[in-house]
């Protein structure tokens, strides 16, 4: 069966693609772009750690095919820093050691950020409710919860 | 070597670590990241069935397919001899391992691998898994432990010859042990109350994010190349070595970053089978288990049930335990009874123990390791069942552990007898936590639990190079799970008096460095970061040298402080002192480079204990439990980077209570696992945990130049107890199996309500 051709936007540059119609977002992503950043831990919505933006919504990308996302903006963790400045996320949770293995870090950070362009003032329990699809092993999440609250009172701060 | 006390530079703050941007930005390369040119794709073909056996494999139409490379199976392997053979700290033995990776007479679990396909797509190699046939004859299974030592159970292996244990009959029961302290008759006479229970856990696997991912890649020549993700690239080099009859210096492992492991990394499932099929291919081939192949085919740890009794007088002095451990393998002898039977009541000076248990054959795949294997299981009995003398003796249950608690001098039932431990301060900083005293509410409950783990040493190895600028580079082979980079690189700097920044710590592959025994047993900052230590002070020791030979004075007259070469005093002459930068670049023309070497078996582990507090509240309708607050003590020996160490035991605690609440493997009556992902095997998210508060007690390891112990493990033993105290505490329900899931809590406060209604 032909492929399709897509054409997107991947953090903020044209991108073209060829996939196959059973190729998920996160297949593209991880074996047409060569963009691994966004990781597969489970392929089935459950873990986060693969979590895009499409078209400013928050998905898990093995949830979303490649054929789908003709036209859509599509953004990962490798879109994340601004050039060599890294987001106030990937800078707090380096701060303050919000990472162990690192495997869910990107997801993480991904819906962190997709949450403070929502809320920028975000209790400890809507914090734990957002990040409740991104599976983490290691932390016990305590400091990414922490972490993700930190860089929400700089960044109002910063805004004032 | 007794442990320095000094002001420190890096020891003990909290730096950014080493790998730290690679992590956040998505350049880090973990397991499944890794390619090559010209690579193909490997599928492995599993068994449908808990116990059959096998009767006939017929490949020819799977290697018919077009784009269809290789297709092995156990035929392709070489049988090995039944014995136990050093690997590492452990014994290994290569006739179980060959028939885990690949089934050969027998499938003996739901997953267990029976053939490998590479192609040129991993689509065409799934599509070619279902074009072998394979003839099973279905066997009856068995799935229960206690079930499984009945006579008359289905037998796993009727060849195996148990360890410890005899009998003429063909059993399940692998191995048998027992460890024994003084006389617990004449202890439990002295005893003025005596307890006897029953406790039981389930199976629960390791939840690592990240699946097993390989790339193998072998030459014409016969030489390997393995990228994977791991707990030890040494070990997958020894595995594969002897499981395909390969020469050591033929394979060089390459480990990736680690997307957890918990002791899940520390044996081969992918590794050799990718090898094979690319020796056969000449193509790099890559394998990435599915999460269902996770759960049904990489270890899980074991479940278990147990006997506890215990006696003690009146006045809370524990007089003696016994104990019986019963401890699920899986489909091969290796449950971690032993650890398992030695931690049970470690925290505690008790004059009469006994302890014994069993390693048991199920249909189920063969269990690895989980943070501190075994202990968590037998303490979740032991810690119980000292709960419930406290209930019994009306006493507090911290002031009853206090009382009871292991201190310097001690002998424990296990041997050994403890040296500087900071068990007791772990039980005074709990007792006098704000946790301790806040005021709980209906429905709500608090419960206390301690643990125990050895901790390893072992073998590392670390070279500590200067580079011709005055920054350095420290290698070392362990892989780093969760921040040992930055321990070891905060270690370097500290000895060789130089910026952190400054010192880029790598982990070399299996050819860069001398052998490492894997990252496990909470070593990698205490043993390979013994090694680093030793091996910058090789460095500093050359550097002496150096300056001895620019000053032409003796090498004994120069001393290193912070950073620079001095003379030792003002008879060895007046020079002015040499920095690390001055000395590195004028190397050349002193010597050569200069590399700082250390490798050893390092031993003087410093054993970990711990102390847990958790508060709970019990929804009666549902039976659901909400954790609500947790406190885990630590004695963490010294924190060279105490968030990483927070992290450790935040992280254990979760784990625990995701063991003690949701996760359980659940089987269907063929056998088959049924829970096979992570929506209905549930390991804790966010918004079922409040903080994780980590408290820190220092008591200084004096066999490490930085007094650590390791803390990995430790901090996974008390929270099952904690969590199920806690649950009794509020609902007055003792809740004697795991896990405490609705359905299960619901039930027991029904029968609870009932059984009250009726007196």
């Amino acid at each position: 069966m032909a492929k399709h051709h897509i054409t997107a936007t991947l953090n903020g540059e044209p991108v073209e693609f060829l996939c196959s119609t059973r190729q998920t977002l996160l297949d593209v992503l991880r074996d047409e772009l060569n963009m691994t950043g966004s990781k597969e831990g489970c392929a089935s919505g459950d873990c986060g750690a693969c979590s895009v933006m499409v078209d400013d919504r928050l998905v898990c990308s093995c949830l979303v095919l490649g054929a789908e996302c003709d036209n859509k903006k599509i953004e990962s963790i490798e879109g994340m820093a601004d050039g060599e400045k890294l987001h106030p996320l990937q800078t707090k949770f380096l701060e303050e050691a919000a990472l162990q293995c690192g495997i869910c870090t990107p997801g993480v950070l991904v819906a962190a950020k997709a949450l403070l362009e929502r809320n920028n003032n975000p209790t400890e329990t809507e914090v734990r409710y957002w990040l409740a699809g991104n599976l983490c092993r290691c932390t016990g999440y305590d400091k990414i919860v922490r972490a993700v609250m930190n860089t929400a009172a700089d960044m109002r701060e910063n805004a004032k | 070597m007794s442990s320095e006390r000094r002001e420190y530079k890096w020891v003990g703050t909290r730096q950014i670590r080493p790998d730290g941007h690679d992590k956040v930005t998505g350049r880090a390369k973990f397991g499944s990241d890794f390619s090559l040119s010209g690579m193909i794709h490997g599928r492995v073909l599993r068994s449908p069935h808990a116990h059959a056996l096998i009767k006939s494999i017929d490949t020819s139409k799977a290697e018919a397919l077009p784009g269809v490379k290789a297709v092995i199976t156990s035929k392709d392997f070489k049988d090995q001899p039944s014995e136990l053979k050093p690997a590492g700290e452990g014994m290994v033995n290569y006739r179980d391992m060959t028939r885990n990776v690949m089934a050969r007479e027998k499938v003996l679990y739901d997953g267990h691998a029976v053939a490998a396909v590479a192609a040129t797509t991993v689509e065409i190699a799934e599509s070619a898994l279902k074009l072998i046939d394979v003839k099973y004859e279905v066997l009856p299974h068995v799935i229960d432990v206690d079930e499984a030592m009945k006579d008359g159970s289905p037998i796993l292996d009727d060849k195996m010859i148990p360890i410890g244990y005899d009998t003429k009959n063909p059993t399940n029961i692998a191995k048998h042990v027992e460890f024994s302290l003084g006389d617990t008759d004449e202890g439990f006479a002295a005893a003025d109350v005596v307890i006897e229970r029953t406790y039981k856990t389930e199976s629960v696997h390791q939840g690592y994010i990240e699946p097993h991912a390989v790339v193998a890649s072998v030459s014409e020549d016969g030489q390997a190349q393995i990228w994977c993700c791991t707990q030890g690239q040494f070990m997958v080099r020894t595995f594969v070595g002897q499981l395909l009859g390969m020469p050591t210096s033929s394979i060089r492992v390459t480990p990736s970053e680690i997307g957890g492991g918990f002791g899940g990394k520390t044996v081969v499932y992918l590794e050799p089978l990718a090898t094979l099929l690319s020796s056969k291919v000449g193509k790099p081939v890559k394998m990435i288990m599915t999460r269902e192949e996770v759960f049904r085919a990489s270890g899980p740890t074991s479940g278990g049930s147990m006997d506890f009794k215990i006696g003690a007088t009146n006045e809370g002095k524990i007089t003696a335990v016994t104990g019986t451990v019963r401890l699920l393998a899986g489909a091969f002898p290796g449950a971690p009874v032993a650890p398992a039977c030695m931690c049970a009541v470690a925290p505690y000076d008790i004059p009469n123990v006994h302890i014994q248990g069993y390693d048991v054959l199920v249909n189920r795949p063969k269990v690895a390791a989980y943070r501190a294997p075994g202990a968590p299981i037998s303490a979740f009995g032991a810690e119980s069942i000292v709960d419930e003398l406290a209930k019994e003796l009306g006493m507090d249950p911290l002031k009853l552990r206090k009382l009871n608690a292991a201190k310097k001098g001690t002998k424990a039932a296990y041997g050994p007898t403890f040296r500087d431990i900071g068990y007791e301060e772990t039980i005074d900083l709990a007792m006098d936590h704000d946790h301790y005293k806040a005021p709980l509410g209906p429905n709500q409950g608090r419960g206390v639990a301690s643990g125990f783990w050895f901790n390893i040493g072992g073998e590392s190895s670390a070279t500590v190079n200067i580079n011709e600028d005055g920054t350095a580079v420290v290698i070392s082979g362990n892989p780093d799970i969760g921040g040992s980079r930055a321990s070891l690189a905060m270690m370097a700097a500290e000895e060789l008096g130089i910026e952190y920044s400054d010192v880029r710590p790598i982990i070399g592959d299996t050819a860069a460095i001398g052998y490492n025994f894997l990252t496990g047993g909470s070593r990698v900052t205490f043993a390979t970061g013994l090694a680093v230590v030793e091996a910058a002070k090789d460095a500093v020791r050359q550097l002496c040298e150096r300056a001895a030979k620019i000053w032409e004075v003796d090498a004994d007259g120069v001393v290193w402080d912070d950073g620079h070469a001095k003379p030792a005093s003002s008879n060895v002459g007046e020079f002015e002192p040499l920095s690390l930068a001055a000395l590195a670049a004028q190397a050349a023309k002193t010597g050569g480079p200069i590399c700082g070497h250390n490798a050893q078996n390092v031993q003087g582990a410093g054993p970990g204990f711990a102390t847990h507090i958790c508060d709970v509240e019990v929804d009666p309708e549902t039976g659901n439990v909400s954790v609500l607050r947790y406190t885990a003590v630590q004695d963490v020996g010294r924190a060279i980077h105490p968030s990483y160490v927070e992290g450790q035991i935040q992280g254990g605690a979760v784990q625990g209570i995701g063991w003690a609440l949701n996760e359980e493997y659940i089987y269907s009556s063929n056998g088959t696992l049924e829970n096979t992902g992570f929506l209905d095997y549930r390991i804790p998210v966010a918004s079922d945990m409040p903080m994780i508060e980590a408290v820190m007690v220092e008591c200084p390891n004096d066999r490490h130049p930085y007094g650590v112990r390791g803390v990995g493990e430790v901090p996974l033993v008390p929270p099952l107890a904690a969590v199920a105290n806690a649950v009794e505490n509020a609902t007055g329900v003792r809740m004697e199996a795991l896990p405490i899931s609705p359905p299960r809590l619901l039930a027991a406060l029904d029968s609870s309500n009932i059984k009250q209604a009726a007196e």
